[in-house]
């Protein structure tokens, strides 16, 4: 369903300095899966999926959706491609525009996509479908008539995900979606994804820097560092085994609730004897 | 145990044009000497109030502290005037941020305000500042601290910042130090350095340590006792293993469920 080939990402710094975000990467993404990528800050994670959506040209390489390539693809083809993939961002109220009542915002990729939907004539039907998405995400017919501010973290979040699944797409690229929510929110929102992934047969592409998260929801993760992917695995046997020193590194580094295992404190009581 | 900071019965709230948020609701806290004591809780918890209250840092207007008394020493801190209480923050009671830019002045080379600090403190000649400094600095695992000095914030990464804010914390040797979530901001890789960092620092020098968080991971690994907040108030307070082995009350419970666990990691090491 996305085929990631090669692909290379450098940016140009006025000074003539160059950072090659992502580094001779590959990637493939079936049907119905949810990969995540996971990274720290300045891994090329959050590039990778601009590439991937077509925010951003690779420098060579090649993205294929559904097999059309994004570099080559005709004005209709990007169009079609860009209602079957769908993005989630980490701040959603960001990107929303917080002068806009709810039901617009949710609306606003039907009215770009779907000439029904437009105008006064498409009101009706508009609305009816807003009303349908925030019942699929949790929320209240009610909310529609709300602004963003109105809400808490946790159900802007949800409607983000209201507004990506407008137009019924295949993919949905999530950004560290709850990267910035409290736990317990956290788990809702993740429980909801979960949930629509199996109504809807969504295909998920998830970054996230947080392992934990990751090994909850991953059919297969990739690890990135320094923009290139340094091992790629079932979530399973990724974290159960994994293969490479950084991927070791970063799963040691993952603080466990628990006192009886944390390794600090054994550590510190050692030296304490 | 000697206890060194005692909260007791600390009423704060925030008023907010028409509304009257109860941020801190009647929270009565010890902290030993030496200890660890971290207070858990998510964003509206009272968490950070309670801990900003401390040294009065809470921005007035909106926050009114309502009641209650902050014992340090002998001087209750909530009824201190301002002048004698700038002489206990920074010197006896230091704090530390999630982000390192809200305690670092981008305009000044970070050596010379960690030398601001020990000199607004302590009657120390210019000599005897930059080798503390550089000292201070060393001993927060920055690298080359002597080049660092030199160094504007802006040319140092997100990890030796937050380094160079705790070397500023702990240059004046504070009984207590004050962790408003300090590695809620960094790569999981940092975060782990960090804490060894704090602990070693805190073995090294025996000062207690309140720790604001809401990562109950980062708990796991630093804390002796554990207070839960929760709506300006504390539901739950314990020793750490027994909080996490038996935790009492339901939000605890609710907490620890929701926090995500890597599946399938391999058990200890």
């Amino acid at each position: 369903m996305i085929e990631l080939e090669r692909l290379r990402k450098e940016f140009r710094a006025p000074g003539g300095r160059t950072t090659l975000a992502v580094d001779d990467v590959s990637l493939t993404v079936q049907r119905s899966e949810t990969v995540v990528i996971v990274g720290e800050s300045g891994s090329g994670k959050t590039t990778l999926t601009r590439l991937l959506l077509g925010l951003l040209r690779p420098t060579s390489g090649t993205v294929r959706i559904n097999g059309v390539d994004l570099a080559t693809s005709s004005g209709a083809d990007m169009k079609r491609l860009r209602r079957e993939m769908q993005v989630v961002f980490q701040d959603p109220y960001s990107s929303m525009n917080p002068k806009l009542r709810v039901v617009d915002i949710v609306a606003e990729p039907l009215v770009t996509h779907e000439p029904k939907a437009r105008g006064r004539a498409g009101r009706a039907w508009r609305e009816a479908r807003v009303d349908e998405l925030l019942s699929a995400v949790g929320l209240e017919p009610g909310a529609a008539r709300r602004y963003p501010h109105e809400f808490s973290g946790g159900q802007r979040q949800r409607i983000s995900i209201a507004r990506a699944l407008a137009l019924n797409p295949s993919i949905v690229v999530l950004d560290e979606p709850t990267s910035a929510l409290d736990v317990s929110v956290q788990a809702q929102v993740l429980d909801l994804l979960a949930a629509l992934k199996r109504e809807l047969g969504l295909t998920y592409v998830f970054v996230t820097h947080n392992l934990a998260v990751a090994s909850q929801i991953a059919d297969r993760v990739a690890v990135m560092k320094d923009g290139a992917v340094v091992e790629i695995g079932p979530a399973g046997t990724l974290f159960e085994q994994p293969q490479h020193e950084y991927t070791r590194t970063l799963l040691d580094a993952v603080p466990v609730p628990d006192p009886s295992r944390s390794r600090l404190r054994a550590a510190r009581s050692r030296v304490a004897r | 145990m000697t206890t060194v900071l005692s909260i007791e019965k600390l009423s704060v709230d925030f008023e907010l044009g028409t509304e009257t948020v109860h941020a801190v609701r009647d929270v009565s806290l010890d902290l030993a000497e030496g200890e660890t004591l971290a207070i858990v809780g998510e964003s509206g918890s009272g968490k950070t109030a309670t801990a900003l209250s401390i040294l009065q840092l809470n921005p007035v207007p909106p926050a009114v502290y309502r009641s209650g008394t902050i014992r340090f020493g002998a001087h209750d801190l909530l009824a201190l005037p301002e002048a004698r209480l700038r002489a206990i923050r920074g010197n006896d009671i230091a704090m530390i941020f999630q982000d390192p830019m809200t305690s670092l002045n981008p305009l000044k080379k970070v050596g010379r305000q960690i030398g601001e600090t020990l000199q607004l403190h302590r009657d120390v000649s210019r000599r005897d500042t930059r080798s503390a400094v550089v000292e201070a600095l060393a001993q927060a695992g920055v690298p080359r601290p002597d080049e660092r000095a030199e160094q504007y914030p802006h040319e140092l990464s997100g990890g030796l910042r937050q380094r160079a804010m705790i070397a500023m914390a702990l240059v004046t040797r504070p009984k207590v130090l004050i962790a408003d979530e300090p590695t809620t901001a960094l790569d999981v890789t940092v975060q782990a350095q960090i804490l060894e960092l704090l602990v070693q620092l805190q073995d090294r020098h025996g000062m207690a340590i309140v720790l604001i968080t809401h990562d109950l991971g980062v708990v796991a690994d630093v804390a002796d006792r554990i207070a839960v907040m929760r709506s300006g108030e504390i539901v739950e307070e314990q020793p750490c293993e027994p909080l996490f082995a038996a935790p009492q009350h339901e939000y605890t419970r609710s907490l620890l469920a929701a926090t995500p666990r890597l599946a399938g990691a391999s058990e200890g090491a």
